[in-house]
């Protein structure tokens, strides 16, 4: 980057020596991102594929576990993030503008945003924890959901809880596969069969957990997208504190607003297809 | 690689400046290497450590083979045996075959061809290289672990059940597809925001096409394998049941995963090397490319429809007869861009005034082998032939020819077209010439018995085999020694002609892309001057100059800036 050939000449610090015009750094670095967005989507998009076909498949679990999840956390996790993602958009502006107490005021405010949701998050998580309503292996649910009626069963060790089926035990000589290869099956014809009407929520449908596993992978590898973000920003406040990004070279604010929006947008998917169920 | 060619270059009349010290040896020490941001410089090292990997795959490949030398246990027991070809495959693919060519050739290349200083984003370049190291160690570390006995595939449910080293193995993969995405990404990059004047999209030279079309695979396929091995990662470590039917999960979800990935990915390897194709027959045959344009929109062709038919993959999993007919035609509608190509080479050869030099050799196997491989490819796509065909040696014998005959022969080709460039010197043609005849009868010997025995059978990854395969066998493995012979060749000729080769010209083989209008090997900023792009292929612009032993332009001018 920085060879000493090139030192002398000078006209734009942030000019790397490759590029012609900072036009066309700005245009490269831009499209880069956005490239890297795209593959952000895809990454993703694996878990939603997997969500898909579960849900496609055994849309039973989905409406009966969901229950467990409280709306009203994540509806505030969502406002939080909606709230970073203007803070955000208000920081990239003031570094346009070179306003730089402007720009750490935000920066500061869009960091706050995000302890604030991982905080909610972890009280979200440790309610899972306590009650046992973790990914598949770890499954053992200790409460009913919340919508019963038959008041909080014993969570006594012994006593059987509340809801029983032991996940790994599959009963008698039923399959936990969903249903494969005679005839059309799997991602071709998914969830063919009417679902037996009426008690759908009532009692727990077999392979619960699948739900939990998704859950926990969604929002986890989300979380460690707000934690690299939160990573990023305290990088960027602490080269605001020592004045950079006030001579009118904002990219790396830009860039990192691109990647919080993007972050902010997988949320409320996330909110979407996890919490509000019906 | 400290081989001084501060000298090299010949000083040809219409180069400014030679003389100069060359990016191999300024600046110099280890520490300039390791840090480099130079784009020459990081595919030298992409290429030192592929041919390591090559070498390490190579290896496990002949010890495969030797072992199936005999019936029964002959040189391992049957456990060994399934670590080496899961080795041997994951090495081969992960660590060498999809890096390969674009983040060694193609690095080294790319912005040559473009006239540019370098790549977009060099210190993303630089972090790719590291990201291959770091995945490579994870990759390899599973070794030590107890190495991984499920093929180079992962299947669930035995890849989650197994007590083999499996985490080490995808975290590995892993983090290589991350080096893979960084390469893809910053090619993209750079091919859209740092084309030089006069240099229009089909303007580019064919090679460029082949990695921008490759890039797109890297960028929107790898990230789904990322998330495919985190899942299976995360199955083991921590039992989260996704693809585990014992915990309501569906092992088929995971090769919809995997192959949504790595049927694409096999056209990351191939493209690239069609580029090289494309770059080297028109040189050698002393013609401007047939069908430019033809070629040119095959690869991006291939690249869409390499998204739509990972189901070929998964014909006796259990898919609906509708979905494995929709896969199948899918299937059968990459051979049209795939054809369209080989057609264009051939036809840039008819009437062509061919030059047998050792790239053009390659080239010509090239065509005859892939001819083989894309064909047998039909043969796997039809349905009621896979039936038959499905897990035995045609396949091995398919991917091989593919993989080797075609991506590995175009890597070679490509290797010994830059090699002058990348270091300034000539290697003999005469032992070009013994090596490259010895790697295409092993490599025929090797994999073209692997069809017979196929269709006669024979179940690929198996231990022991009935004696009536007796000789296929051994004589897939007679085959296998010719070609690892054939290779040993080569690292003789190529380290020989790093220390004693005749220095090489500007342009020893008349090439009129960009890469060649600078000194051999190119000094660390490449350009002393801007260049303005014409036809890539206007090879009666160059004509010969005897004075410097290789090609110069008959209007220097006519590609400055302002000339």
């Amino acid at each position: 980057m920085a060879a000493p050939s090139h030192a002398g000449h000078g006209h734009d610090p942030h000019l790397a020596h490759h590029f012609e015009n900072p036009a066309q750094q700005s245009q490269a670095v831009r499209l880069g991102m956005w490239i890297f967005l795209a593959t952000e989507v895809l990454f993703f998009g694996g878990l939603f594929v997997a969500y898909s076909v579960y849900r496609a498949n055994n849309p039973e679990i989905f409406v009966f576990a969901h229950q467990f999840l409280d709306k009203n956390l994540g509806a505030l996790n969502t406002v939080i993030l909606i709230c970073s993602s203007f803070t955000m958009a208000w920081a990239v502006r003031a570094a346009q503008l070179r306003q730089a107490g402007l720009l750490r005021l935000m920066l500061a405010l869009t960091l706050l945003c995000a302890f604030g949701f991982l905080g909610v998050k972890a009280v979200e998580y440790h309610h899972k924890w306590e009650h046992g309503l973790l990914w598949a292996r770890q499954y053992q649910p200790q409460v009913h959901a919340v919508g019963h009626d038959s008041g909080h069963g014993g969570t006594e060790g012994g006593a059987a809880a509340a809801v029983e089926p032991a996940p790994a035990v599959p009963d008698g000589d039923a399959t936990t596969i969903p249903q494969a290869p005679e005839g059309p099956t799997g991602l071709a014809a998914a969830a063919a069969e009417p679902l037996p009407s009426g008690h759908v929520a009532a009692a727990e449908p077999r392979n619960a957990q699948v739900f939990f596993s998704i859950y926990f992978m969604m929002t986890g590898l989300h979380g460690i997208h707000v934690l690299g973000g939160m990573a990023v920003m305290a990088w960027l406040l602490v080269g605001s504190f020592r004045g950079a990004f006030t001579d009118g070279y904002f990219t790396p604010v830009d860039m990192t607003g691109l990647y919080w929006h993007l972050v902010d947008l997988i949320w409320i998917y996330l909110f979407l297809l996890l919490y509000l169920i019906h | 690689m400290a081989v001084d060619t501060s000298a090299a270059a010949a000083p040809a009349a219409d180069l400014p400046g030679t003389g100069g010290p060359s990016y191999l040896d300024h600046p110099r020490g280890l520490g300039s290497w390791l840090f480099t941001l130079d784009h020459k410089r990081i595919g030298v090292m992409y290429l030192v450590a592929i041919l390591t990997s090559f070498l390490l795959g190579g290896v496990f490949a002949l010890l495969v083979r030797t072992e199936l030398l005999t019936p029964g246990p002959t040189i391992m027991d049957a456990d060994t045996y399934n670590k080496m070809f899961t080795l041997h495959g994951a090495v081969m693919v992960f660590l060498f075959i999809i890096p390969g060519i674009p983040a060694a050739l193609g690095n080294f290349v790319l912005p040559l061809m473009l006239g540019a200083k370098d790549v977009a984003l060099p210190r993303l370049n630089l972090a790719s290289f590291y990201f291959w190291v770091a995945g490579a160690v994870f990759s390899l570390v599973s070794i030590v672990l107890g190495a991984v006995d499920t093929g180079w595939t992962f299947y669930t449910p035995y890849s989650t059940t197994t007590s083999s080293a499996v985490v080490s193995m995808t975290l590995g993969a892993f983090i290589l597809g991350f080096s893979s995405i960084f390469t893809g990404l910053n090619f993209i990059v750079t091919i859209h925001t740092m084309r030089p004047e006069g240099m229009s999209w089909f303007k580019m030279p064919l090679f460029l096409w082949g990695l921008y079309s490759t890039a797109i695979i890297q960028v929107l396929a790898t990230p789904v394998l990322g998330i495919t091995l985190l899942l299976l990662a995360a199955e083991r470590v921590l039992g989260i049941g996704i693809f585990d039917p014992a915990l309501g999960g569906d092992p088929v979800l995971y090769q919809h995963f995997f192959w949504f990935y790595s049927h694409p990915a096999v056209y990351i390897m191939i493209l690239p090397a069609m580029g090289i194709i494309s770059e080297v027959v028109s040189v050698f045959s002393g013609k401007h490319i047939f069908g430019y344009r033809f070629i040119a929109a095959s690869s991006v062709a291939i690249a869409v429809l390499s998204f739509l038919v990972w189901g070929h993959h998964m014909f006796t999993s259990g898919q609906s007869g509708l979905t494995n007919v929709i896969f199948s035609a899918l299937t059968f509608s990459v051979a049209i861009p795939s054809a369209v190509k080989v057609f264009n080479w051939l036809a840039t050869m008819y009437k062509g005034s061919i030059r047998l030099a050792a790239p053009m050799v390659y080239v010509l196997s090239f065509l005859f082998l892939f001819a083989i491989g894309g064909l047998t490819g039909l043969f796997l796509g039809a349905l009621s032939t896979d039936i038959h065909l499905h897990d035995t040696y045609f396949v091995v014998a398919h991917f091989h020819y593919v993989m080797f005959g075609g991506t590995v022969i175009a890597f070679l080709g490509g290797i010994h077209y830059w090699w002058p460039k990348m270091f300034g010197r000539m290697y003999s043609e005469k032992w070009a010439a013994v090596a490259a005849l010895l790697i295409f009868v092993g490599f025929n010997l090797t994999f073209f018995t692997q069809f017979v025995m196929g269709s006669h059978g024979m179940p690929r990854r198996y231990f022991n085999y009935l004696p009536e395969f007796t000789a296929y066998h051994q004589a897939s493995t007679v085959g296998s020694y010719v070609l690892g012979l054939g290779f040993v060749v080569m690292a003789a000729y190529l380290l020989h002609s790093l220390v004693r080769g005749a220095k090489a010209p500007a342009n020893p083989w008349g090439g009129a892309t960009f890469e060649w209008e600078t000194t051999s090997p190119p000094k660390p900023h490449n350009f002393d001057r801007e260049l303005v792009a014409g036809d890539p292929y206007d090879l009666d612009a160059l004509v010969w100059d005897a004075a410097s032993g290789g090609y110069v332009r008959r209007d220097p001018a006519a590609i400055r800036v302002g000339g």
